[in-house]
């Protein structure tokens, strides 16, 4: 394990059981993520990718391998901490979840407290710290319902009340609140009207930029790739098939199926 | 002068999978060493790879076998084998490339395109606009188009500001390809002088040039990269 | 007169003992919800079982029970209960707060404060403070497990955002000793001060969804708020018309077809106890201003 090494991926692997044989849903992923460093997963559906991001959040363990990251002093035992996700507590995980790590969800509604107002859903993880000032937790909410640029107007607004866009600048501000260090994205601006994608991933990569976040972004859209990741994993039946820097990947493809992928890509 | 980027024995074969694992060498053994102040024009017809290998410079694409090596922060990089972030920050800090086309980051400005190079190495906002401002107007770039993405812009005005993005943070290795393409003679001039004072700065040229004439007043070499061709092999190449 | 036919206070000793065991757990751990196998009871959920079931697992000859419903001892189920119990145990009853050593309780504490050798069985609904937040029951023991109470602390939010203050009037959430969330049970708001460091033993229980829980003696309990919004307690206007007092929880009672309110002590000892001291109220009919 480098220093400076944020999030490391080693071998990991998740089986599910069919017919008695294992299927691995995603196998022998291994990469190391660095701060401030964007990654793309793309692939087709039933490539892996979701499951690889649920295997790096820790919402899965692995079958195989293991998922390390680097924990906060605060949240450790000693600085300069690459944990395995899989010894870490139920407590220390969800904690973790809370603050240092950001996950943004293809439905924002997923990521959202519907019947709580804009300003709750962005205070939540404050008050789950300990906040207890009323008038701070509402000035935080206000300033990054802005920072997402999101209409402060509506603060007192339940989310069901907000566009799909909107929504999912709301679950932004919800996850950064905590100026966490990693954001995880699965597909953040699929189902979203096409100009509503667009100035959506602007400020995903203002925010990214801005606030030096490392992030793992699931998405099918090479375009998305290229605009928002500098490095990129390319998944295929559960395999990595090519990563490489963005760029390269796209630009001069050696996989079968890299090349499959970015020659079927339309571009109006 | 110290040699600021080099490659040994630098191949390239581009592999169709999807025809059937068709083969096109591009060229191979290429050894070049560029030093501070020099400027290498890479010449041959079209299709003899002078773009391919600009590219492998950059790490944009891969070499087949061989090493590119930056001389960055008083130590070698080689392309190859870097880690992501390495390449990042030697593209940030060390090589800087002018791509023939410019690929629109849509509803970005012009002024934000080029002055974000110099706020990725911690320029102040507002300075590096002016810089870019700067480099925009010896550009002959009208204002009013400062502030507007650049992809309704004109050919000759989208090279203009790949020009100043590639160049406004002065990098010690630069790569140009087709600097000169859609621009008229006046602001050919402009792009020959600014070639010329970033290699009186120390910087390491390596150029595609398709205008004779700017490229005998910024070269100081040239390489012909037909020269490194291979003949065409076989069409029924590995599979694999 | 006592029946024949049950077992002294209606459970069989098995089943005493099992609650009784349940109640220890619930003391070690002030706040934490213990569940506990509720027996069928003769009369229906949510009207008291819970209670009733800890009543009678605790309750020995030389209890003096006490039982009031929303402070009153004359009401339909405190009478109800206390007949019940009187039937099933012989032991003596009263209507006196200071005479009592055991006190069931619906939806209020008694006004006159308890000392140790006394004990609080309060009648729960809901055990569970987080219920109306977050239904699943796998979430919620999560939640109380690992200390994760934003979420309550996200309601009191949205009341202070949509309505300008907490809304809650009763049932008012609770820390008890810095750890575990606790729902205190319909009592008003007026009564939470009461339960922090209380002398007496309290014991909660909850028949239908089958769980108990304990605050012990001299147990920090602390009503949420905000640092900037301070729990309060209710206040009135007025002074119990019939005894005077004007610190004590007032019922508001509709006298006429106008309208015509009268605000009495909801704890119907403590205020005839006033009055045999002589208090009295001013016995006025606060009547509707006009239109």
């Amino acid at each position: 394990m480098k220093p400076g090494v944020l999030l490391s991926a080693r071998g990991a692997g998740k089986a599910y059981a069919q017919q008695g044989q294992p299927r691995w849903a995603c196998r022998d992923v291994s990469f190391d993520l660095y701060p401030g460093e964007v990654l793309a997963v793309v692939g087709e559906s039933g490539s892996g990718k979701t499951t690889l991001l649920r295997l790096l959040a820790a919402r899965l363990g692995c079958d195989e391998g293991s998922v390390h990251y680097d924990l906060r002093a605060d949240l450790a035992s000693g600085p300069g901490n690459l944990v395995d996700l899989a010894l870490m507590s139920q407590a220390q995980l969800r904690r973790l979840a809370r603050t240092d790590w950001g996950f943004v969800e293809q439905h924002a509604r997923d990521g959202l407290r519907m019947n709580v107002s804009g300003g709750a859903n962005v205070g939540e993880r404050l008050m789950a710290l300990g906040a207890r000032n009323y008038g701070l937790l509402r000035r935080e909410a206000l300033s990054w319902m802005a920072r997402v640029e999101l209409d402060t107007g509506r603060i007192d607004d339940l989310p069901g009340s907000y566009s799909g866009g909107m929504q999912q600048r709301l679950q932004i501000a919800r996850n950064l609140v905590t100026q966490p260090r990693l954001v995880f994205m699965d597909e953040p601006t699929t189902g979203l009207d096409v100009s509503v994608q667009a100035r959506l991933l602007d400020l995903l990569r203002e925010l990214v930029d801005e606030l030096q976040l490392a992030a793992v972004v699931v998405t099918h859209d090479l375009a998305v790739a290229r605009l928002l990741a500098q490095r990129m994993l390319v998944m295929k039946d559960g395999c990595v098939v090519e990563q490489g820097l963005t760029d390269r990947v796209l630009d001069d493809p050696q996989h079968p199926y890299t090349q499959l992928l970015v020659s079927s890509v339309l571009t109006p | 002068m110290t040699a600021l980027i080099e490659t040994v024995a630098l191949s390239k074969t581009f592999t169709l999978h999807g025809r059937g694992g068709l083969q096109l060498p591009v060229f191979s053994g290429i050894d070049l060493s560029v030093r501070a102040g020099e400027c290498l024009a890479l010449t041959g017809h079209s299709g003899s790879g002078k773009s391919s290998l600009l590219r492998c410079l950059y790490g944009n694409y891969a070499a087949s076998s061989g090493e590119v090596r930056i001389r960055h922060q008083g130590a070698w990089v080689n392309l190859s084998n870097a880690m992501p972030r390495e390449v990042f920050e030697l593209r940030r800090r060390t090589l800087g490339y002018v791509s023939q086309f410019l690929r629109v980051i849509p509803r970005v400005s012009a002024l934000d395109i080029v002055s974000d190079p110099l706020r990725r190495i911690g320029v102040d906002a507002s300075v590096a606009r002016e810089r870019a401002a700067q480099w925009l107007q010896s550009l002959n770039l009208q204002e009013h188009l400062w502030h507007l993405p650049p992809a309704t812009f004109s050919g000759g005005e989208q090279q203009r500001v790949n020009i100043a993005h590639g160049m406004i943070t002065a990098p010690a290795v630069l790569l140009l390809d087709e600097p000169t393409a859609s621009l008229d003679a006046d602001n050919r001039r402009v792009v020959v002088a600014l070639i010329r004072a970033a290699r009186e700065q120390g910087s390491a040229v390596v150029g595609i040039f398709h205008d004779d004439e700017v490229r005998e007043a910024v070269a100081t070499r040239s390489l012909n990269v037909e020269q490194y061709s291979k003949p065409v092999a076989s069409t029924h190449g590995s599979t694999t | 007169m006592i029946e024949q036919h049950y077992n002294f206070a209606f459970l069989d000793e098995r089943t005493k003992k099992r609650i009784r065991r349940a109640l220890l757990k619930a003391v070690a751990v002030p706040g934490y919800q213990v569940p506990f196998g509720s027996r069928e009871m003769p009369f229906a959920y949510g009207w008291g079982t819970g209670g009733v079931q800890i009543t009678a697992s605790i309750i020995g000859q030389s209890d003096v029970l006490k039982v009031i419903d929303q402070g009153a001892d004359d009401t339909t189920n405190a009478v109800n209960i206390r007949r019940f119990f009187e039937r099933t145990t012989g032991v003596a009853t009263t209507e006196a707060t200071r005479d009592a050593t055991l006190i069931q309780t619906r939806h209020r504490i008694p006004e006159v404060p308890l000392n140790s050798s006394q004990i609080l069985v309060y009648q729960v609904p809901m055990p569970e403070p987080l219920a109306r937040l977050e239904p699943r029951r796998r979430e919620t023991i999560k939640m109380h497990a690992l200390t994760e109470y934003g979420l309550m602390h996200v309601r009191l939010y949205e009341d202070i955002a949509q309505l300008g203050a907490i809304s809650r009037a009763y049932d008012y959430p609770v820390m008890v000793n810095e750890r575990y969330l606790m729902s205190p049970s319909p009592i008003p708001k007026f009564d939470n001060p009461k339960m922090h460091m209380n002398p007496a033993l309290q014991l909660f229980g909850a028949g239908r969804e089958k769980r108990l829980y304990a605050v012990p003696p001299y147990t920090a309990v602390r009503s949420l708020d905000f640092e900037d919004h301070p729990f309060e307690i209710q206040r009135w206007q007025h002074a119990c018309a019939l005894c005077g007092a004007t610190e004590s929880y007032l019922d508001e009672m509709i006298v006429d077809d106008q309208g015509s309110r009268l605000f009495v002590c909801s704890d119907s000892n403590y205020c005839e106890e006033r009055r045999q001291f002589g208090n009295v109220g001013g016995q006025q009919v606060v009547r509707q201003e006009a239109a």
